[in-house]
Formats: C-alpha cells, structure tokens, sequence
C-alpha cells in the first residue's frame, strides 16, 4: 500500500510537469484561431447554376488552363507559364469536386479580393455571380466522381509548394532519366533542374520568397493549424502571400492525407505493431511478478 | 604464483575459476551483495536507467548505420530516409527520442529519491558525486545527439548554447569560435558534435556507469528508514536460512526479482510512449530544416534543461550567467551543504522535510517558467523562482545544522 502512494506521489508530479511544459506552454505560446469549418461565411451564398451555359463561358478558361478531363491541353508549359504570369495555372480538371462551390463562384468574380492575395495573378473572369455560379455548375458536371490525395495536393499546392519526399516539384514529378554511362553526366536531369530553376526563380518573384517544400510539415506544425491555415491563410500568417484556396471537405481531407503519407508514413505501421509490443510487456511483467512472488516467498 | 590444475578441462568450471574467480566474483558481485530490505520500488530506478541506457544505446546502433553528418544530408537522412525507407527505422527513431526523454525522468526520480532518503550521506557521498557526474555526461549526451537531426531547433539550441561559453562581458568570442569551429554553427560544428554523440561521451557514460556502481559496493544501498545495518551480521541471518529475521536480501535473485517486475511495468509505460504519444519528446519545431535565416519565434530547450535554463534567463547577461553556472554544479555541493548528522527519510528531519518539498516545487515552476516566452506575470514568477532556488541553498547548511539527532 505505501508503494502505491509513492507510485501516486510521483505520477502526480509528473503529470503535474507534463501539463506545464507541453498542453499549458504550448496554449500560451501558440495564439489559438478558431476555424469556421470551410463556411467561407464571409461570402454570400451564390445562384443554383446551368452546367450547359457554363460550358459555353468555360470555353474562355483554356486560354490559360487545361482541362485535361476533357482533352483540352495547356497553352504554355509550366515553365513558360511562370514566365508569364509568376506561377503555373492549374488544370481544371478537379476545380468542381475538391473547390467549395460558393467561394469557386465569387472567386471567379474577383479572384483577388476573394483569396485575399491582392497580386494574385488571375484576372476577373466572369461577368455576374449568376455566369460564375453556371461555369462552378459545369466544371462540377465535367470533375472526376474519385480523386487521390495525390492529385489533390498538385492541384492545391502543388505548384507554389515542392514535397520532395514525395517526389513533386513544382513543375511536376522529377523524371526518371539516364545518365551517359560513359562520362556519368545526365543531360536530362540536368535540364528538368534548370528548368525547376527558372520556375522557382520566378514564383519567388511572384511570392515575396519561394514558399517552403511540405515533405514533412504535418510534423512541424498541428493538423489543426494547417486546416485554419489553408483555410484563411491571413489567419495565422497576416500579411502572407499566401492565397486563399477555397478547398471544400473532401479536397481538404485529400491534401492532409497527402501531407501524412509524405510527412508521416509509419502511422499505419505504428498502430499495427503498437498493440503486440504493448501486449508482450504485459505478459512480460505478469509473468516477472509471479516470479518475484515466489522467490521473496517466506522474506516478511 | 596461483595453482593451475593441469588436467583442468578448458573452459570447464574449475578451469575457469582458477583464471576468473568465477566463484568470488559471483558471490561479490551477485548471490552476496546484499541489500536492505526495507526498500520499496524507488530502488530499482538504478536498474531501470540501466535498462533505459540500453535501449537508447541499442537504438542508437541502428541509427547510426543510415545517420548522414552532413549539413545538406542530416536532416533528410533523419526525416526520409530513417523514417520511410529503413525497415522499422520509425520505431528506433522513436524509441531513441522518447528514451532521450523519459531518461531524465528518472534520473530526476532517482535524484530525488536520493535527496529524500538521504543516500547521499555518512560513506555514500561518492555514489552522489558520481552519479552527478552522470547527470552531466547524460546532459552534455543529451544537447549533442539534439544537434544532429539538423532541424531549426537543433541549429538554434547550438547557437544560443554555444554563445554561453562567450562569458557576457568576457567576450570570449574566440572562445565560442573554437567550440563551434566556425563563426557560426555548420559542418565542422555538426561534425564535432556528432564524434561527441557518438564516441567520447557514451564512452565517458559506460565508464561512469561502472563508477557508480563500485562507489555503491562498499557503504551499500540505503533504505527507507536510513537505518545502519550491520551487513556481516544480516547476511549471516540469511546465509542460515533466517530470511524473514534477516534485514538484507542477496542482489541476485531475490532484489533482481523485484527490479524486473518494476522494469516490465515502466516499459509499458516506455511503449506506449513509443507508439502513442511520442510528440512530446520531439518538438515540431525541429521538424524544420535548419535555417540560419530564420529565427524561430520561441528557442527554448528540452524539458529537461528548462529549470537551469530559468535560472540564467531572468537576470542580466552577466548575473544570470553566474547564476546559470553555480545552478549547473551546485547539486554536487549537497553532500557537504547538508550538515545533519542524520541520514533519514525527508519526513523525519524537520525543517529538512519542508526544504525537499520547496525546492522540488521550486524546480518545477523553473520548469514551467523556462519554457513560457518570457513576458509579463511568468518573468516575474520566473525571477521569483530563481532567486528562491539560490535561497533553498543558503538556507540548506543552517537548517541541518540545527536538526536534531534523531
């Protein structure tokens, strides 16, 4: 009995410097930003929409994006089109399933306001709130009925923001190339390098600076800060180039899952050994004990 | 000239025993080393650290067969290829992280436990100065391994830590320079801290292990009531089979019973760590490469480090420097500050009992304190226990010097 109010003396205060140093430290060094759960309740409900005339004003997107659901190639490459315009467009292929629709809506009316990025490269492109309700209409009819973490994360973040431990960069996947046996050079790697070059040169002129690789940023920061955070980006970083992006559920589950097979690929691993290791220590100690039973046998 | 039995068969008992005193030194070392009976399960913290020592040990081998010390390759070769591409590279990561941790849990415990009962006192000081001693190699083991994972963190610490050794007003700064090998940290500092991580210090740790354990053999175990046992005549009681009239029981098995049992229910505690609740031990921050450009918003050390940590941060560069160096060795002052005569529980020995309890709690809100940006209410409360802990000090030789012999 007195060993289990030692053993109580002692958990407490180690609970006690637990709670201090960890849940208590971190509430007062961290500002906590509530979330508003992609409501987006700053922008007013938008128009039920016509996927058919939305089709007809979509025509006017590919000058920029591709469309690659629908066959419709990109005007420019990646590179060229940082050139252009500081950044790569995305295809628009996912915009309906992973964009929430309200915000892809006033976010064609006023792509600027909207993501409150003021630089932000697009141009206003649709004439009322009725025409930019019609094309969210279409590109929701046109978008894929599954979508991979993967692809939700190029089409999110993928173009400002590198993951090499998943092998993205910027203007894609590093290729799989060949170097000359004879001399060990790789013209071709060398070339998507110089070309990641000129593209990230330019999103860093676009930016302010060349937005951090995410490999492993599900560990640096909390889950919770990266929702609020894609969620409002001037939340948590004022002033942040960062834009808006408006993912809905599904797009914004996609692109954590995506960050955690990157940045935390033993989870699933993790609780499939857990239980047995936990298990073998608990046989382990029961079975320690009853030998200690029998050996301090006839000591009190 | 010893005797050698010719016809003794090579690695036969006997053959053996005439070369090692297997004999002699199993019963010295094992069946024979006595301990008091009276002790609860605080006693075996010596061989759970021993355990802990082993894992993170262990752990480490594994590491180091993919560890780059490199400053473009550590962080990767940390983050990607030990933790993605090594078979169950995650687990001894994880198991080297919280072991890292949850160790200086219980050198505090075992620490403490000291303090309360005593054992430091009347033949037993040097276990304590040894033991303080490892308390510093495990430090000094502890801020190098944290250099290596290259993250902001790590590269931060490095620098905040290594200025120290600039002296305030001193200017050492060559002095920093020659630390680092470098006007800041780098690929020379990175190098130099993983030869110490890996080599110098676990050497300096094993030899000081076997330290601790020999200062031990001698004065013998405490126990709980800090009575002085005559050893020769308990083992005797025991030798003839009076074990319950007996005060000591044999190392080996009957003390090692009960350190196994106590060993199996901390490694559940230790595993279920591992798997479910490691976060605590390895600070998102360190989860960012390591940028000169970019400092990070809240630098600040492991949980273990905070109270001395407190101590230099609320006084002027100079004074706290001071502070933080008396703080760093004042622990192994406590032998001869404590001028009792008894060697006793905390409980028992007056105004002794109220000083334990202060200066754990004291240590405690340093604790909290030395990880709190240092604004508003928390600088106060951290200067407040600052001074205090220097206060519990002085205090310390005049209130045992007036306890009285129990």
């Amino acid at each position: 009995m007195k060993e289990l109010k030692i053993l109580g003396i002692v958990a407490a205060f180690t609970l006690v410097l637990y709670w201090g140093v960890e849940p208590f430290a971190h509430s007062q060094m961290h500002k906590h930003v509530e979330g508003e759960g992609l409501k987006y309740s700053d922008l007013k409900p938008a128009p039920k929409g016509d996927a058919a005339r939305g089709e007809a004003l979509a025509a006017a997107c590919v000058g920029c994006h591709s469309i690659n659901v629908k066959n419709m190639p990109a005007p420019m490459d990646p590179v060229m089109s940082a050139q252009t315009y500081g950044v790569n467009p995305p295809d628009l292929s996912l915009a309906g399933k992973v964009m929430d629709e309200k915000f892809f809506a006033h976010f064609l009316l006023n792509p600027a306001e909207v993501t409150k990025s003021k630089h932000f490269a697009m141009p206003p492109s649709a004439g009322s709130l009725q025409d930019a309700a019609d094309i969210v209409a279409y590109f929701k009819s046109i978008a894929p009925k599954e979508v991979t973490p993967k692809e939700t994360y190029e089409f999110a973040c993928g173009r400002c923001h590198a993951n090499r431990y998943g092998n993205w960069t910027q203007i894609g996947e590093v290729p799989k190339t060949k170097s000359n046996i004879k001399t060990g050079v790789d013209l071709d790697a060398l070339e998507f390098k110089k070309n990641l070059g000129i593209y990230q040169n330019k999103l860093a002129d676009y930016m302010g600076k060349l937005p951090p690789d995410l490999s492993i940023i599900i560990r640096a920061r909390s889950e919770h800060f990266l929702e609020t955070l894609v969620e409002n980006p001037q939340s948590q970083l004022p002033g942040t180039a960062m834009p808006r992006v408006g993912l809905n559920k599904e797009g914004m589950e996609k692109v954590i899952e995506y960050l955690e097979e990157t940045g935390d690929p033993s989870k699933h691993a993790r609780s499939a050994v857990g239980p047995w290791v936990i298990l073998f220590f608990f046989i382990f100690t029961i079975l320690a004990y009853l030998w200690k039973k029998s050996i301090w046998k006839g000591h009190y | 000239m010893a005797h050698f039995d010719e016809n003794a068969k090579p690695f036969s008992h006997q053959w053996l025993n005439e070369r090692l005193a297997i004999d002699t030194l199993k019963r010295v070392l094992s069946t024979e080393y006595w301990i008091p009976k009276n002790i609860n399960f605080l006693w075996a913290m010596g061989m759970v650290l021993a355990a802990t020592f082993g894992l993170l040990l262990i752990s480490g081998i594994f590491l180091l067969m993919y560890y780059q010390p490199n400053v473009d390759l550590a962080f990767d070769s940390v983050n990607y290829t030990i933790m993605s591409e090594v078979g169950y590279g995650w687990l001894w990561r994880h198991i080297h992280g919280v072991g890292a941790s949850v160790v200086f849990l219980i050198i505090y415990i075992h620490m403490f436990t000291g303090i309360y009962y005593g054992s430091y006192k009347r033949g037993r000081e040097l276990i304590w100065l040894s033991g303080m001693l490892l308390f510093v190699a495990f430090s000094a083991e502890a801020f190098s391994g944290y250099m290596l994972p290259w993250g902001q963190m790590s590269y931060w610490a490095g620098m905040v830590i290594t200025n120290l050794f600039a002296g305030g007003s001193l200017h050492a700064d060559s002095l920093v320079e020659w630390i680092r090998g470098d006007y800041v940290p780098g690929q020379a500092f990175l190098n130099r801290f993983f030869m110490l991580h890996v080599l110098l210090i676990p050497l300096a740790i094993i030899g000081l292990i076997v330290l601790h354990f020999g200062t031990l053999r001698i004065p013998h175990v405490n126990n709980q009531d800090g009575e002085e046992i005559d050893f020769e005549e308990a083992a005797k009681l025991y030798k003839e089979g009076k074990v319950k009239e007996s005060k000591v029981i044999p190392f080996n098995p009957v003390f090692l019973s009960k350190d196994v049992f106590v060993m199996g229910v901390y490694f559940i505690f230790f595993f279920y760590l591992v798997f479910y609740h490691f976060e605590f031990a390895m600070d998102p921050v360190n989860f960012d490469p390591a940028d000169p450009l970019k400092t990070p918003a809240h630098i600040y050390p492991e949980w273990y480090f905070l109270w001395s940590y407190e101590v230099l941060r609320p006084f002027s560069t100079d004074v706290g420097l001071i502070a933080f160096a008396i703080a760093q060795v004042i622990f192994f002052m406590l032998p001869f500050l404590d001028k009792s005569p008894n060697v006793a529980p905390a409980s028992k020995r007056g105004l002794f009992k109220y000083w334990f309890w202060a200066m754990l709690i004291d240590m405690i809100v340093l604790t909290f304190m030395g990880k709190l940006p240092p604004e508003g209410i928390w600088s106060t409360i951290g200067l407040l226990a600052a001074i205090f802990f220097f206060v519990l000090w002085i205090a310390l030789p005049i209130i045992t010097k007036k306890e009285k012999k129990l």
